[in-house]
């Protein structure tokens, strides 16, 4: 029933709000929802699988290229072609959008599955450097080839994200990681992170747990780069590189590794953050970096410390 | 043949500026089991300390050797300084902390020297000042251009003496100790947090002299050349072993060849790619690298 809600709430909102906003506003609000959806499922990785994974741009350029691919040379000719009704069109467009994204997040689950399977037997550092080895791969991979435009970036990949299909996805996402978190299975992930010899003494499958985290991880790191997409029209590897594997870590660690609602704020914050300080755009990056630093020595757990966001809070009366 | 030679000699010559780098990240890692992301960038601030400490010194004019010599002086005293500077204020806070904790520390300060040195350097690039003439010397088939050799005696005389400062100095051996058991050495009367300090300035200095040594070899230098070759360096580590300090060394030249070749036989747009290869390949087959000792629980 609560899905239900959502549904109507967030097509009311795309319908009728978002057309009457500043462009500029939109295009913030679809950044934070694509920040979301990465923070959360390397959350899902990092603060609650507690695998060190540092690669995870890999996996969203993966799902970015796969998708814009698709879109660009399968669906666009296909439905530009059509001459049916305007509805027509716009039921076919966004199906080939579904499509495509989905495509994107199945590639990039199954890189998530062929890295994820070796490289997880390794622990703390090693596999952190792994995993940053492995994006970084993936991305010198796409950058030599060619029919995605290699060094020249992807050019022309059809405008079809809008706020919508952003916040549909991120709900997904949040959706499904949180209740996965509450299930068995979440508990599973939780005692790996916790002390994996103990799980597996009680009898947990750890490598069956850390990769299907790794791969729903990098399933929506993929669909969160198809979204990127389409919407900033254009690929280059050099968006998808160590630096922007850092950023998504930094969402996590910042809200709270462990805490779905830490990296939503975190991620919203951190998205609109730069655009207040455009002044001192030549200091953002330095700013940034100081404040990682000071954050990870005075408050390592982060802004929400692994905890959630309850109603309760609001609730409780003080004791006598 | 003689090409192959010629790229032995090149790969030798990038592979000693690697092992330089790479010492610095297995003496801390040994020491500390930190990956200090940050190193790659200390190696760039000894890069421009050359820079300056030429133009603003020398006033632009050309000492020879000495004018090196005593600008590598000055490079790795600035990074030292730098160094130690780091671990003071940041790790070590954080020696008792989660180990993503101080990764992400790591990063962060690297992240900070990479961009400050774009505010102060200036994002453009620089030319770095040819401190001697480059002459070359050909020898039978192979020719060996005068930097080269710079390069290699000098990461020789470094490595010398740096294993005359692990093994046969007290401080040396409380660097050991530490390396083996934090505990027992301060148990033993160690100061571990001096020989930690030591440690990190000592690694600086190396990358100091890789800096400036790398300066010499390719003059262009920007505040954002430290990253590359910081990795490069830091899967030489892993490749050695990490926390061998043979290993690094050896890493360091199997790494700077692997990356000759690559470029010279196969295709220089996978010229960082193979680094990549190798530091996955290593992490598969032999995580604890070609000179460590075999563990099968990895920590």
């Amino acid at each position: 029933m609560w899905l239900g809600v959502y549904l109507v709430i967030l097509l009311g909102i795309g319908q009728f709000l978002i057309p009457q906003m500043n462009p500029y506003h939109v295009q913030i609000l679809i950044f934070i929802g694509i920040n979301i959806t990465l923070a959360v499922s390397l959350n899902l990785v990092l603060g609650m699988a507690g695998q060190f994974s540092i690669g995870h741009a890999g996996f969203m350029a993966l799902g970015a290229y796969t998708s814009a691919a698709l879109s660009h040379y399968v669906f666009e000719p296909a439905i530009s072609s059509w001459m049916g009704s305007s509805v027509a069109y716009g039921i076919a467009q966004n199906a080939a959008f579904a499509a495509s994204l989905l495509s994107g997040g199945l590639m990039a689950a199954l890189a998530g599955l062929a890295v994820g399977i070796p490289t997880l037997r390794l622990r703390g550092d090693y596999l952190a450097i792994a995993t940053l080895g492995m994006g970084e791969i993936i991305r010198v991979i796409i950058l030599n080839t060619e029919f995605v435009g290699a060094a020249r970036g992807f050019t022309d990949i059809p405008r079809w994200t809008s706020f919508t299909w952003v916040f549909f996805v991120t709900g997904v996402c949040v959706l499904l990681v949180r209740n996965l978190i509450g299930s068995a299975s979440g508990r599973a992930l939780v005692a790996v992170r916790e002390d994996e010899d103990a799980a597996a003494a009680m009898g947990i499958d750890t490598t069956y747990f850390k990769v299907l985290a790794f791969v729903i991880g990098a399933f929506f790191a993929g669909m969160a780069g198809g979204l990127q997409a389409h919407y900033i029209q254009y690929l280059h590897t050099n968006s998808f590189t160590f630096l922007r594997s850092i950023e998504i870590v930094v969402f996590v660690v910042l809200g709270g590794s462990g805490s779905i609602t830490g990296s939503i704020v975190a991620a919203t914050v951190l998205t609109i953050l730069p655009e207040f300080l455009r002044v001192a755009q030549s200091w953002r990056m330095v700013i940034y970096s100081a404040l990682l630093v000071v954050m990870m020595l005075t408050r390592p757990q982060g802004l929400m410390g692994g905890n959630e966001f309850k109603w309760r809070w609001f609730l409780r009366r003080k004791t006598a | 043949m003689e090409q192959f030679v010629q790229q032995v000699i090149n790969g030798v010559s990038l592979g000693a500026i690697y092992a330089l780098i790479a010492l610095g990240y297995t003496m801390v890692y040994g020491i500390l089991r930190l990956i200090n992301f940050a190193h790659g960038d200390v190696y760039m601030v000894g890069a421009f300390a050359g820079y300056y400490c030429f133009h603003w010194f020398y006033g632009g004019a050309n000492y020879g050797l000495a004018g090196l010599l005593a600008a590598l002086a000055f490079a790795m005293a600035v990074c030292g300084l730098l160094g130690y500077v780091i671990e003071r204020f940041a790790y070590s806070r954080l020696r008792k902390a989660a180990r993503l904790n101080a990764l992400i520390t790591a990063i962060g300060i690297s992240l900070l020297l990479e961009n400050l040195g774009q505010l102060i350097f200036g994002a453009d690039p620089k030319d770095f000042p040819a401190f001697v003439e480059r002459t070359t010397i050909t020898v039978g088939i192979v020719t060996i251009s005068n930097i080269q050799l710079i390069v290699l005696i000098t990461t020789v005389v470094l490595t010398l003496g740096l294993q005359y400062i692990v093994h046969r100095t007290k401080m040396g051996t409380a660097m050991r100790a530490v390396s083996f058991s934090h505990d027992a050495a301060g148990l033993m009367g160690i100061n571990i947090g001096r020989v930690i300090s030591f440690t990190f300035v000592l690694g600086s200095m190396l990358a100091a002299a890789a800096g400036i040594l790398v300066g010499l070899y390719n003059p262009k230098i920007e505040p954002l050349m430290g990253i590359m070759p910081g990795l490069k360096a830091f899967v030489a580590a892993v490749l050695g072993g990490i926390g061998n300090i043979p290993g690094a060394i050896l890493g360091g030249l199997i790494m700077g060849v692997a990356e000759t070749f690559t470029v010279g036989y196969l295709s220089s747009t996978y010229r960082d790619a193979i680094t990549f290869v190798i530091l996955v390949a290593v992490l598969l087959f032999r995580p604890t690298g070609l000179l460590g000792t075999p563990q099968r629980t990895k920590f």
